[in-house]
C-alpha cells in the first residue's frame, strides 16, 4: 500500500514565476516521494529551484508564482489522499494543513519572529490557531516542549522577547512553533546555514531526536553534502529546477552517477583530505534562470557531454530499486556507446 | 595590445527602467512642452509682456489675445510665457544651490563624523524646526526684493532636507567594503567622499532636486502673491497672480488669476509624476 | 610553503577594545574586546589559516593588520626591505606605501565593488596613488588586463560594471584588484563563504595556483574548517578573541589539543557515508564578548572544566614542535 509508504508523492510539479513580460520555469518537471518517518534531502546551489518547490508544496508562492503543472498529493495519517496542488493559495484547506500538518521552518532564525512579541506568545498563536486548548494547559504544553528542545529555564524564557535569544536559540524557537501541533511533515529550509558550526552541530541533533521522538517525516533544504550524510534517508539532487538524481542515501554517496552530482561532491574540500590534490571544478556559472534549453541544462558545463546531451532532453531512468538519474549516459543503450 | 572597448551603461538599464513608467513619461512630456514653449515664447506670441498699452485694457480673451489683457493692457498670454522663464529659472537654480550644499554638507557630516557632524546637525535641525515660509519672509524683508536675494535666501534655507538625506545614505555607506578597500589602499577622505560615495546618492539628490523645483515655483508663488518675493516688473507666475488680488479682479478677469494658477498645476504635476519615476527608477533594489 | 622560515609579518601582544560611543547624559558603557593579547608570526609564502566562530575577533583581528582599525596595543612588525618595521609606528609616508603591500579580499563579493564604477576605475585608483605603472595610465590599463587574464577572465570585461558579474567572477576580480599592487601578504576574510558550491572550487584553486605563481602570502580567515584545513599550512583557531590553539594544518586535524578545537572538529559535517565519527556536542552558546567569563575563556562550555580554569586564563604555549595550545589540561605539572 504506497499510501501507507509514503506521506507526500510530488509528480512533474512545476512552477512558474512571472518577472516582467518573461515567464521563468523555476522548478520543471520535479518528482520525488517522501516516505513516512523518513528524511529526504534536497540538495542544490542557489537558483536551482529547493525553496521554490517546498514553498509549492506549502502553496506560500510569492504572487508572481504560480504552480503551472503536475501534481502535489499529501497523503493524510488517516490514509486519506489531499492534491495540495489543487487548492487555493489562501483556501481554508492549506490553511488547515499548514502548520498543523506540515510546517516549515526557516533559513534565518533572525528575521522569521516578530520582533514586538514574547516568543511564548508567538508559539501560542500557532497552538491556538489550531487547537482548541485553553491558555494553562496551552502554555504547560509550550513550556514542556521548549524544555524538550534543549532551552534553559522555559518558564522564564517563555515570556521573553526575540530579541534576548541567541541565533541558535531562535531556531530552537522556530522549531517549537514548528512542532507545537506535532505536523506529520516537516519542511526545513536551509535551517543551520545561518549558524555556526558548533550551534549547527545542536539543531541537526534536536531535528534528528524530534524526528526520532514524533515520528515526524521531514524534507531537509541543504547545500551542504555532509549535512546530507549525516541526516538524510533519501536524497534529490536538483539543478536548474529539475532532480537530475533520486535515490537512498546509501545509493547517492556509494554511488553517484549524475555527472553534476559527482562533480558537487569531489569540489568540496573535505577535512582531512590530501592537499596536493586540487578539487574538481564544475567549469562555467549556473546559467540565468530565463535560459530556455533545448537539451539537458547541466550539458554546457558537463565534463561527460556528447553532441545528443545539447540537443534533446534526458530521460529519468531506473538504474537500480529506487535510484534514478536523469542523464544520457544512463539511457538504453547509452552505456555502450559511452 | 588592444582591449576592444565595450562599454554597457547603468544609465541606459535606468532609462529602460524609467521609460516602463507611464505617468513618469507623461510627466517628462509635459515639462518638455512647458520649457519648451517658455523657451520660444517669441515664436509663439508678438506682444512683449511688459509692454503697457492702455488702448486695450481688460479684455476678455479672444484670437488675437488668447487669454485676454490685463488691466494695464498686457497679454495674458505672453505674459504666462515670459513669467515661466523666471519661475522655472528660480524654481531651477534655487533647488541646484540647496541640493549642492546640502549634498556636499550631508557627505561631509556623515563622512567624518563626530564634532564636525554633531554641529552641522545641530544648524540642520535649528533650520528645520523653523517655519521656511516665515524665514524666507524675514529675509526678504532685511534683504529687500530681488531676484538674487530670492535664490541666495532658498538655497540658504533649503539645504536641510538634503543634508539629511545624504548624510544618512553616507553613514550607512561608509561601512560598504569597497569603501574600507578603498581605506585599506590610503585614498584620502575628498576622493572616498566625492568619488566613491557621492555617486551612489545621487539618485536620491536627482529626485529631492526635481520636487525642489516643484516647491520652490509654489514658495516663489506664495512669497510673491504677498507682494514679498521678486520685484514687480518681473512677471514671475507668483507676480501675475498678485495683480488678480482684488476681488473684483477676481470676478471680472478671472484669466488673470486661472491662467497662471493652471500654468502652476501643470508644471509642478508634471515634475512631481517624473521626480516619482526617477525615483524608482534609481532605485537600485527595484527591478 | 614555508620551507625558508622568514617571517612576514610578526604580530605581537595585539588587543583591540571597541570603545562603544557614549552619548550625552549616557552611562559609560563597558569596552568590548575583540581581539585579546594575540601573537603570531606568519611565514613568507605560507598560507596561515585563522578559524573560529561567528564574533570569535577573527575579522577584527584581519582588519587591524591592513590597518581599517587601529589597535589598542601591541606591535605588528612588517618585513620590508630585509628589515622589520611596525606597522603602527610608522611616518606618515612608509605607513603610507606599506599599505600597497598588504591587500584585503572581503566576504561578500557584492559589495565588494562600488556598483557605480567600472572594473578599471575600481583597479586604477588604488595604482594610481600608489605609483604603480610609473604614473602612465596605458602601462597601467595594459597591467589590469594581465591580472584579468591571470583570475581567468576576457580582458574587455575591464570596461564592465559590477552588476554585470556574477558572484564568482566578481570575487575573482577581487582577488585580481588586490594582486595588481603587487602585495607581499593577501588579507583573505571569507572569501568563499558567500559562493556556492561548485564556485568555491573555482576560487580556491584560482588562490592556490596564484600563490604558486606569485609567491604570495595568505591569511585565510573563515569559519569552515574543511576550507581552512584545506587551503592553510597552519592555523590558528580563535575562541573569544583569544587564540586556543595554533599548529600546523595536519597536526591540528590528527591531533586537536584544546577541547575547543576538539568540538569543532567533530561538529563539521563530512560527506563521507559510514564515517559516523564520535560527536562532540557543546552546551550553550558563545557568551558575549560585552561580558566575558573569568579564566579561561572556553570554561563555561569545556568538558573537562577544573577549577583552575575558572580563575586563572591559560596561556598561548608550546606544547610539542610548533604546535601551541592555550590550556590547563596539558600544564598539570604546574
Amino acid at each position: 500500500m504506497q499510501e501507507k509508504e509514503y506521506i507526500l508523492r510530488v509528480q512533474d510539479l512545476k512552477t512558474d514565476f512571472k518577472v516582467g513580460r518573461k515567464t521563468v520555469h523555476a522548478v520543471n518537471g520535479v518528482t520525488f516521494d517522501v516516505r513516512r518517518g523518513k528524511t529526504l534531502c534536497i540538495v542544490g546551489e542557489s537558483g536551482c529551484g529547493k525553496s521554490v518547490t517546498a514553498h509549492s508544496i506549502m502553496q506560500l508562492l510569492p504572487p508572481n508564482g504560480m504552480i503551472a503543472g503536475g501534481s502535489i498529493d499529501y497523503y493524510t495519517p488517516s490514509g486519506a489522499c489531499e492534491t495540495l496542488s489543487d487548492y487555493k493559495r489562501n483556501g481554508s484547506r492549506i490553511r488547515a494543513i499548514r502548520g498543523k500538518e506540515i510546517s516549515m521552518i526557516f533559513q534565518d532564525p533572525m528575521s522569521t519572529l516578530n520582533p514586538v512579541y514574547t516568543v511564548g506568545s508567538q508559539i501560542m498563536e500557532m497552538l491556538k490557531k489550531h487547537e482548541k486548548v485553553d491558555r494553562a494547559e496551552g502554555k504547560a504544553r509550550i513550556i514542556r516542549l521548549l524544555g524538550e528542545l534543549g532551552i534553559p529555564n522555559p518558564e522564564i524564557r517563555y515570556d521573553q522577547y526575540p530579541h534576548e535569544f541567541s541565533g541558535g536559540m531562535k531556531q530552537r524557537i522556530m522549531i517549537a512553533i514548528a512542532m507545537i501541533c506535532n505536523p506529520t511533515l516537516l519542511i526545513a529550509d536551509e535551517p543551520t546555514t545561518a549558524l555556526d558550526v558548533t550551534i549547527q552541530a545542536q539543531i541537526l541533533d534536536l531535528i534528528r531526536r524530534m524526528q526520532k521522538n514524533y515520528g515526524t517525516s521531514v524534507i531537509l533544504i541543504t547545500h551542504n553534502m555532509g549535512i546530507v550524510v549525516e541526516v538524510a534517508d533519501d536524497v534529490a539532487v536538483m539543478y536548474m529546477g529539475r532532480v537530475v538524481e533520486f535515490g537512498s542515501v546509501e545509493q547517492i554517496f556509494a554511488n553517484p552517477m549524475h555527472p553534476y552530482t559527482k562533480a558537487l561532491m569531489k569540489s568540496v574540500p573535505v577535512l582531512g583530505m590530501n592537499k596536493d590534490r586540487e578539487l574538481t571544478v564544475i567549469e562555467g556559472t549556473t546559467p540565468d534562470a530565463s535560459t530556455v534549453f533545448t537539451g539537458c541544462e547541466f550539458a554546457e558545463r558537463c565534463e561527460s557531454a556528447r553532441p545528443e546531451c545539447f540537443q534533446r532532453f534526458p530521460k529519468d531512468t531506473v538504474v537500480e530499486a529506487g535510484h534514478r538519474v536523469r542523464c544520457l549516459l544512463y539511457e538504453e543503450g547509452g552505456k555502450s556507446n559511452g | 595590445m588592444t582591449v576592444q572597448k565595450k562599454k554597457t551603461s547603468l544609465a541606459k538599464r535606468n532609462w529602460q527602467k524609467f521609460i516602463r513608467n507611464r505617468m513618469a513619461v507623461v510627466g517628462m512630456i509635459g515639462l518638455f512642452i512647458i520649457i519648451a514653449a517658455c523657451l520660444a515664447a517669441p515664436l509663439l506670441t508678438p506682444y512683449d509682456p511688459t509692454f503697457i498699452n492702455p488702448g486695450i485694457r481688460a479684455l476678455s480673451p479672444s484670437s488675437e489675445h488668447l487669454l485676454g489683457t490685463d488691466r494695464l493692457g498686457r497679454d495674458i498670454f505672453a505674459r504666462i510665457l515670459y513669467g515661466g522663464r523666471w519661475s522655472i529659472m528660480i524654481g531651477v537654480v534655487a533647488a541646484m544651490g540647496a541640493n549642492l550644499l546640502g549634498a556636499a554638507l550631508g557627505c561631509i557630516s556623515g563622512y567624518y563624523g563626530g564634532k564636525v557632524d554633531s554641529v552641522l546637525v545641530s544648524i540642520q535641525e535649528m533650520l528645520s524646526i523653523f517655519p521656511g515660509t516665515l524665514i524666507n519672509m524675514l529675509c526678504i524683508g532685511f534683504m529687500g526684493k530681488s531676484v538674487r536675494n530670492l535664490l541666495l535666501i532658498f538655497t540658504f534655507t533649503g539645504w536641510p532636507g538634503v543634508m539629511r538625506i545624504v548624510r544618512g545614505r553616507i553613514l550607512s555607506l561608509k561601512q560598504e567594503p569597497y569603501v574600507e578597500s578603498c581605506r585599506a589602499n590610503g585614498i584620502g577622505g575628498t576622493s572616498i567622499m566625492f568619488h566613491h560615495l557621492l555617486p551612489n546618492t545621487l539618485g536620491p539628490i536627482i529626485v529631492n532636486s526635481t520636487m525642489n523645483v516643484a516647491g520652490y515655483i509654489l514658495s516663489e508663488a506664495a512669497l510673491s502673491y504677498l507682494g514679498l518675493g521678486v520685484p514687480d516688473n518681473v512677471p514671475t507666475w507668483g507676480n501675475i497672480i498678485n495683480a488678480a488680488k482684488r476681488l473684483d479682479i477676481v470676478q471680472t478677469l478671472p484669466m488673470l488669476w486661472i491662467a497662471p494658477a493652471a500654468a502652476i498645476c501643470l508644471f509642478v504635476l508634471s515634475i512631481n509624476f517624473f521626480g516619482d519615476g526617477l525615483r524608482d527608477a534609481l532605485d537600485p533594489s527595484s527591478k | 610553503m614555508a620551507e625558508n622560515r622568514e617571517i612576514l609579518l610578526s604580530i605581537r601582544h595585539l588587543t583591540m577594545e571597541y570603545q562603544p560611543n557614549r552619548r550625552l547624559f549616557e552611562k559609560k558603557k563597558p569596552s568590548v574586546k575583540a581581539v585579546s593579547d594575540v601573537s603570531l608570526d606568519i611565514y613568507s609564502g605560507e598560507t596561515f589559516g585563522v578559524v573560529g566562530e561567528s564574533g570569535c575577533g577573527k575579522t577584527t583581528l584581519g582588519k587591524c593588520i591592513v590597518r581599517l582599525l587601529k589597535p589598542t596595543e601591541g606591535e605588528l612588525l612588517f618585513r620590508d626591505d630585509e628589515e622589520m618595521k611596525d606597522l603602527l609606528k610608522l611616518d606618515r609616508k612608509t605607513s603610507f606605501a606599506l599599505r600597497r603591500k598588504i591587500q584585503i579580499v572581503f566576504q561578500d563579493p557584492y559589495a565588494s565593488l562600488n556598483p557605480v564604477h567600472t572594473i578599471r576605475e575600481a583597479f586604477d585608483e588604488p595604482m594610481r596613488v600608489h605609483g604603480i605603472g610609473g604614473g602612465s595610465r596605458e602601462k597601467r590599463t595594459q597591467m589590469i588586463a594581465d591580472a584579468l587574464k591571470r583570475v581567468n577572465l576576457q580582458p574587455e570585461y575591464m570596461y564592465r560594471y559590477p552588476h554585470e558579474f556574477s558572484g564568482g567572477q566578481r570575487q575573482r576580480i577581487c582577488v585580481a584588484k588586490a594582486l595588481v599592487m603587487e602585495p607581499k601578504l593577501i588579507i583573505c576574510d571569507e572569501p568563499v563563504s558567500a559562493l556556492d558550491v561548485s564556485i568555491q572550487a573555482q576560487l580556491l584553486n584560482l588562490m592556490r595556483r596564484l600563490q604558486r605563481e606569485t609567491g604570495v602570502t595568505f591569511f585565510f580567515i573563515a569559519h569552515d574548517l574543511s576550507v581552512v584545513q584545506y587551503m592553510s599550512d597552519r592555523i590558528a583557531v580563535m575562541y573569544l578573541g583569544n587564540i586556543v590553539e595554533l599548529a600546523d594544518s595536519e597536526a591540528l586535524y590528527a591531533h586537536p589539543m584544546h577541547p575547543y578545537t576538539q568540538a569543532l572538529l567533530s561538529a563539521v559535517p563530512v560527506p563521507v557515508l559510514h564515517e559516523k565519527k564520535e560527536r562532540i556536542v557543546l552546551k550553550g552558546d558563545v557568551p558575549s564578548p560585552m561580558n566575558p567569563p573569568t579564566g579561561c575563556p572556553f570554561h563555561p562550555r569545556c568538558a573537562h572544566c577544573m577549577e583552575r580554569c575558572k580563575r586563572e586564563k591559560p596561556i598561548l604555549q608550546e606544547d610539542m614542535e610548533g604546535h601551541l595550545v592555550a590550556c590547563h589540561l596539558y600544564r598539570e605539572k604546574e
